[in-house]
């Protein structure tokens, strides 16, 4: 009994490895734009996607997928905020809504034009493939990984906002950019920043899925749902409450 | 503020939820925008026919253009109409012929809203395709009521030919019966006599998990349990904890497209083979083998009607689809379209006249069918079109020569043993069958196409429209 409780957690802990970095993402464009960004879905997508195109065309393996997708997607974002979030900031939040969820409709309509819906196969990373028996189950060595990785990631951001004064500055802009502009810190450039940072967060999300499941054009909407629960569950633009409701959920999830 | 958005974001994620199934908003949203002009046109033609009561044949392409199951059927489904229509020359007893499409988003809601408008509005004849089921049942439910034609060929679910039968329905490419008899026939043979089911918790999934049951027990062997997920579904690992748990030979995946390629992938990273369990994919397309790739899905048996490079007639057919689908050969229920429609047209020339929906499907079942893709064949009393099916294994990455190059021939099933006796399915129009024990698939569908009336202002604008 208590092994299929084990495995079950453990299972839990996989999918909400996924909803904890999505949702922190999520969190932290929300804590300083007040944009829920309905795009983030489409950008964890682009994320895969990008790693299985580097792996197809230009021969790049996983390590790589895992440094440039998020590079790459996190620039993109930064394009978005600039030419077009950024022009909405004075209206009404239902505006940037709006457009995301748009550009989200509009970028998973392109990739089911040109790639089908049945998505493309990524392979597991060749010092990753097997499985452990750890007893009371098999446990896939990835999805070890994938549990490692996320909670990496977590903490870290978490200790950046938190701890450091780069995340002090951040805070600051979430609570009063005026006066922050007063002392001289360029907030624009700061909300530029954040949205592309929770982009590159997705697109890591996306690579870190791609071999757990078909890289589908469609894959974002199905997450991003569950996803959108839990920031507001965890309190919206909290980081830590972003992160512990991910893994709960995942956990509610794999006993339910 | 931060409640308002708080709500806004849970009601636009609702939003978002309801729109999950039908594969994204994305897809169809931005169709519908191109859609709509000609939309517009169409109606104009739509009409024109029932003014002049001269004007042509309207084929509606009911399909999943969207979601999980479009690329085994889609657009390339509409592409083997139009090729069938093409061959006939575009004109069938001094009509012309129209070929048009839409979206059903795999929700009977929407896809009998969308018939409904074609059969009631716009002149639609015959409403060819149809995979989920679901939907398929409610369709059979609205041609048989308006006396229209429908060819299934995407749909699985025996209950078609069976308790749902109706004589203006054929069920052309395959069924749970075959499948069931096809792939589970083999396992149980073979020595897989415990079987634990991973099963799509709806129409489909539910009519196959009992037919493969049946077959099962009827060879000695024994259901040791199962599970149901949610239609596209992501995450099937606690599925398949369970199923290992169950200790069973082999694990049958009572499920289809999408959700049966992210199970055999998840299979294969738990290491499910290796513990000398067997995967029983009961329906794989040839889309699904192209998205798995080799590596994972080489060595998968699986049950067919059709397989591109089968002999010289199915290859030269396939070949031009390809040139004309972006390089991909054709799924079962694509080639199903193709010689679907083909047969109707034959049967629309011998009738002399398309609007008695009943009367065409009386011709069909009189003349033989005749095709490069299915060969000789017929059509049972009950609307089961009979042909030959295949059990095939899929190559490993060594045995496969060249691009699409994926099955070996295991086995031919007769057409006469490859599906289910008429006179055993239940099927009212089967001369001296027993009656069928109840009408309940009947009436579901009936409650499903009533619900979809309110539908339908969400689904309009939804078809486009294609030419000839």
């Amino acid at each position: 009994m208590s092994s299929v409780v084990l495995s079950q957690l453990l299972l839990g802990l996989i999918n909400g490895s996924f909803y904890a970095l999505l949702s922190l993402g999520l969190a932290l464009i929300f804590g300083l734009m007040k944009i829920v960004n309905f795009a983030h879905g489409a950008l964890y997508m682009l994320g895969a996607l990008l790693a299985w195109l580097m792996l197809e065309k230009l021969g790049l393996g996983y390590g790589w997928a895992l440094l440039l997708s998020p590079l790459v997607i996190g620039g993109l974002s930064a394009l978005v905020e600039i030419g077009l979030i950024r022009r909405l900031r004075h209206l009404d939040p239902l505006y940037g809504l709006l457009l995301t969820f748009g550009l989200a409709l509009l970028i998973q309509a392109l990739a089911v034009m040109k790639y089908g819906t049945s998505g493309q196969p990524y392979p597991v990373p060749k010092f990753l493939v097997g499985a452990d028996n750890l007893g009371f189950m098999i446990l896939p060595r990835y999805r070890m990984w994938v549990i490692t990785a996320s909670i990496v990631v977590c903490l870290a951001v978490w200790a950046v906002i938190e701890k450091t004064r780069l995340g002090s500055t951040l805070r600051a802009a979430a609570e009063n950019p005026r006066l922050l502009e007063a002392f001289g810190v360029s907030v624009p450039r700061l909300v530029t920043a954040t949205y592309a940072f929770g982009g590159a967060l997705a697109a890591f999300a996306g690579v870190l899925a791609a071999p757990m499941q078909q890289v589908r054009p469609l894959m974002g909407v199905d997450i991003i749902i569950v996803v959108f629960a839990v920031v507001t569950v965890g309190g919206l633009g909290s980081i830590g409450g972003s992160i512990i409701t991910g893994f709960a959920l995942g956990i509610a999830e794999g006993f339910t | 503020m931060v409640r308002r958005i708080a709500i806004l974001t849970l009601t636009s994620a609702l939003a978002l939820a309801c729109n999950k199934d039908k594969g994204e908003g994305g897809g169809e949203k931005g169709g519908e925008g191109k859609g709509e002009g000609k939309v517009t046109a169409e109606t104009g033609t739509a009409g024109e026919k029932s003014g002049a009561g001269a004007a042509g044949i309207r084929i509606g392409v009911l399909t999943d253009m969207s979601g999980l199951y479009a690329d085994l059927s889609g657009e390339g489904s509409v592409e083997a109409a139009k090729m069938a229509v093409e061959e006939a020359g575009g004109k069938v007893a001094g009509k012309t012929i129209e070929v048009i499409s839409a979206d059903h988003r795999n929700k009977p809601d929407v896809g009998s809203a969308v018939a409904r408008r074609w059969l009631e509005n716009e002149g639609v004849d015959v409403i060819v395709d149809v995979p989920t089921s679901s939907v398929a049942l409610a369709v059979n439910e609205l041609t048989r009521a308006q006396n229209k034609v429908f060819i299934a060929s995407g749909p699985a679910s025996a209950d078609l030919t069976g308790k749902a039968c109706s004589p203006n329905t054929v069920h052309w490419t395959y069924d749970t019966w075959a499948l069931a008899n096809g792939t589970g026939g083999e396992v149980v043979r073979s020595g897989g006599k415990t079987w634990f089911f991973i099963t799509a918790d709806y129409a489909f999934g539910q009519a196959l998990e009992r037919d493969v049951t049946k077959v099962v027990t009827e060879a000695g062997g024994k259901v040791l349990g199962g599970v149901k997920h949610p239609l596209n579904n992501t995450d099937f690992s606690s599925f398949l904890m369970q199923a290992q748990g169950s200790k069973a030979q082999v694990i049958g995946l009572a499920n289809a497209g999408g959700d049966t390629i992210n199970t055999i992938k998840q299979a294969a990273e738990f290491g499910l083979g290796k513990s000398g369990q067997k995967l029983a994919g009961l329906l794989v397309f040839i889309s699904d083998v192209h998205a798995l790739g080799l590596d994972v899905a080489g060595g998968l048996m699986l049950t067919t009607a059709f397989y591109w490079d089968h002999d010289d007639g199915t290859r030269e057919w396939s070949k031009k689809f390809a040139a004309r689908h972006d390089g991909k050969m054709p799924t079962m229920v694509q080639a199903g379209v193709y010689a679907g429609v083909r047969h109707y047209l034959k049967a629309v020339a011998e009738a002399g006249d398309e609007s008695d929906g009943r009367k065409v499907v009386e011709a069909m079942k009189k003349i033989p069918t005749d095709d490069p893709l299915f060969g000789k064949g017929t059509i049972d009393a009950n609307g089961r079109k009979r042909h030959p099916v295949y059990l095939y294994q899929v190559k490993t990455k060594d045995e496969s020569k060249a691009p699409w190059d994926y099955y070996k021939l295991v086995r031919e099933i007769p057409a006469d043993q490859a599906f289910n006796d008429p006179a055993k399915t239940g099927c009212s129009l089967v001369a001296g069958a027993a009656a069928p024990a109840d009408a309940k698939g009947a009436a579901d569908a009936k409650g499903d196409a009533k619900g979809a009336a309110d539908a339908k202002g969400d689904a309009k604008g939804d078809a486009k429209s294609g030419t000839k």
